[in-house]
């Protein structure tokens, strides 16, 4: 069920979600749990790769319709997506990919965006063309160009090297601190999660449930190596006592 | 150096053709020269040009039926399973129907006219688009459909951008094929029932053990599909294929 919900805010609570396996039988991908973000909250999920992450995101999206339980999205339901694969239009240039995902958005907001993620020189280019990190950007481009009211983000700096992923972080938190939007980032780095969100969601293997909920106090952006480390610790002890 | 070669082919099957002609004689081969006369005289009368823009007009017509209906089904049936088995055995009659059966049942039921012969040439085409155009259709990436939903892309542009642009590969193959297919194919549909046309010109020719004019009609007539080859099928593969990495 979709319900239409309040302005700005995510709710989510789902009772369970398996598979009809190849092998016959049933797979257990979701337990039950309830997720809720306020208007402009910035939230992370972190489990351990395969424990149904992506297919929560998917569920969340409306691809994944044959689950039990109930979503509602944002009032206006427009949704940024930056999938785990770039996934660009290869036959159109950086621009027009912009372009046809976002048709409303003016060309003042698309040229602050690429100047924003430096991709200004590469506006003209195919994403044949493009380096993956080029190509991330432009997806994150493409999902701030629609001026969402829920922002998805899938693991969206995985397979970088750790400084380009860092410059990349650096760019998402401005571009949401200069746009509040409450968003959904899927990782499966602790660290990460710390780096970017208002708050912390820890989810067990599969079938997943949620362990902790850990609220972040610190703003976006200024905190520090140490500050990180101390927090991630404290996760992950939250995690271990679940 | 291409263009070099080219002509250099070119020049050997000349020399190839006088030889030949000379060998079997001016009634069985005439020489290029003989050919060429004829040509001229035929475009004089205007006959040439009424011949060749009738074959012409009946080429695109079935062409551009047997690729809009082609497309369209072969996409539905590329995406739908139901659909898929449901049309599948008639598309393995159609593609398994002789060209002259097709040809001589649509001029029995539907009289010797141009509309006959434009739908039996196209029937002739379809089967083929459809089976090229349903591959196509099954390789889509749902990856990029989930974008396109997700996004909240309209019909109209997800077909345009998302699909049309898949299908292009296939849709060009499909071209390139079908042209070469349909015009040979209305050849023989003009000899059987038309007045008028290449094919039409061809078969009195034949009667009338014209060696000369049937090489002269067919030499026209290849001339022109090899212009809209280069300037029209070319040209439109260069634009499909612009934003693949060239090698450098």
């Amino acid at each position: 069920m979709y319900p239409a919900g309040v302005s700005g805010r995510l709710e989510l609570h789902i009772k369970n979600k398996s598979y009809r396996a190849a092998t016959g039988g049933r797979l257990h991908v979701l337990g039950e749990l309830s997720i809720t973000l306020a208007k402009g909250e910035v939230a992370a999920l972190v489990g351990p790769s395969g424990c149904g992450k992506t297919t929560l995101l998917r569920i969340i999206m409306g691809l994944d319709r044959d689950f039990e339980g109930v979503v509602s999205l944002p009032a206006d339901r427009r949704l940024g997506v930056v999938f785990q694969e770039p996934r660009l239009l290869p036959w159109w240039t950086v621009e027009e990919n912009i372009r046809l995902a976002a048709p409303q958005a003016s060309p003042g907001a698309v040229s602050a965006l690429f100047a924003t993620l430096g991709l200004t020189e590469h506006r003209l280019h195919y994403p044949g063309e493009l380096s993956l990190g080029l190509a991330r950007r432009v997806a994150l481009a493409r999902a701030f160009a629609i001026e969402p009211d829920l922002l998805i983000l899938d693991e969206p700096f995985v397979s970088l090297d750790a400084s380009l992923a860092e410059r990349l972080r650096a760019e998402l938190i401005e571009l949401v601190s200069r746009r509040p939007v409450t968003t959904l980032i899927v990782t499966h780095s602790i660290d990460e999660a710390i780096g970017l969100a208002d708050r912390v969601f820890l989810l067990s293997s599969s079938p997943a449930r949620i362990v902790a909920d850990v609220p972040i106090d610190n703003p976006r952006g200024s905190r520090s190596p140490g500050e990180i480390a101390v927090m991630a610790n404290r996760i992950r002890s939250a995690a271990n006592s679940a | 150096m291409k263009s070099a070669l080219h002509l250099g082919s070119l020049m050997l099957l000349l020399v190839t053709w006088i030889v030949a002609s000379h060998a079997l004689g001016e009634r069985l081969l005439p020489e290029p020269k003989t050919v060429a006369l004829a040509l001229i005289d035929e475009a004089r009368s205007g006959a040439l040009t009424f011949n060749l823009s009738v074959t012409l007009m009946r080429v695109f017509a079935s062409f551009a039926i047997a690729m809009v209906l082609g497309t369209l089904i072969g996409l539905l049936m590329g995406r739908s399973p139901i659909f898929d088995w449901l049309a599948d055995p008639w598309l393995i009659v159609l593609l398994n129907l002789p060209a002259l059966v097709i040809i001589v049942l649509a001029y029995i039921w539907a009289g010797l006219t141009d509309t006959a012969a434009i739908a039996a040439v196209a029937l002739n085409k379809l089967p083929i688009a459809i089976v090229t155009i349903r591959e196509g259709a099954r390789a889509l990436d749902p990856t990029l459909d989930e974008m396109a939903t997700v996004f909240r892309m309209s019909g109209g542009s997800r077909l345009l951008y998302v699909t049309l642009p898949q299908l292009a590969p296939y849709l060009v193959a499909t071209t390139r094929s079908g042209l070469s297919l349909v015009w040979k194919i209305v050849l023989i549909v003009e000899m059987l029932g038309r007045p008028n046309g290449v094919g039409f010109e061809i078969g009195a020719a034949f009667q009338l053990f014209d060696v000369t004019r049937i090489l002269a009609y067919a030499l026209a007539f290849t001339v022109v599909m090899l212009v809209i080859e280069a300037f029209l099928v070319q040209p439109l593969e260069r634009h499909v294929s612009r934003w693949r990495l060239r090698p450098a």
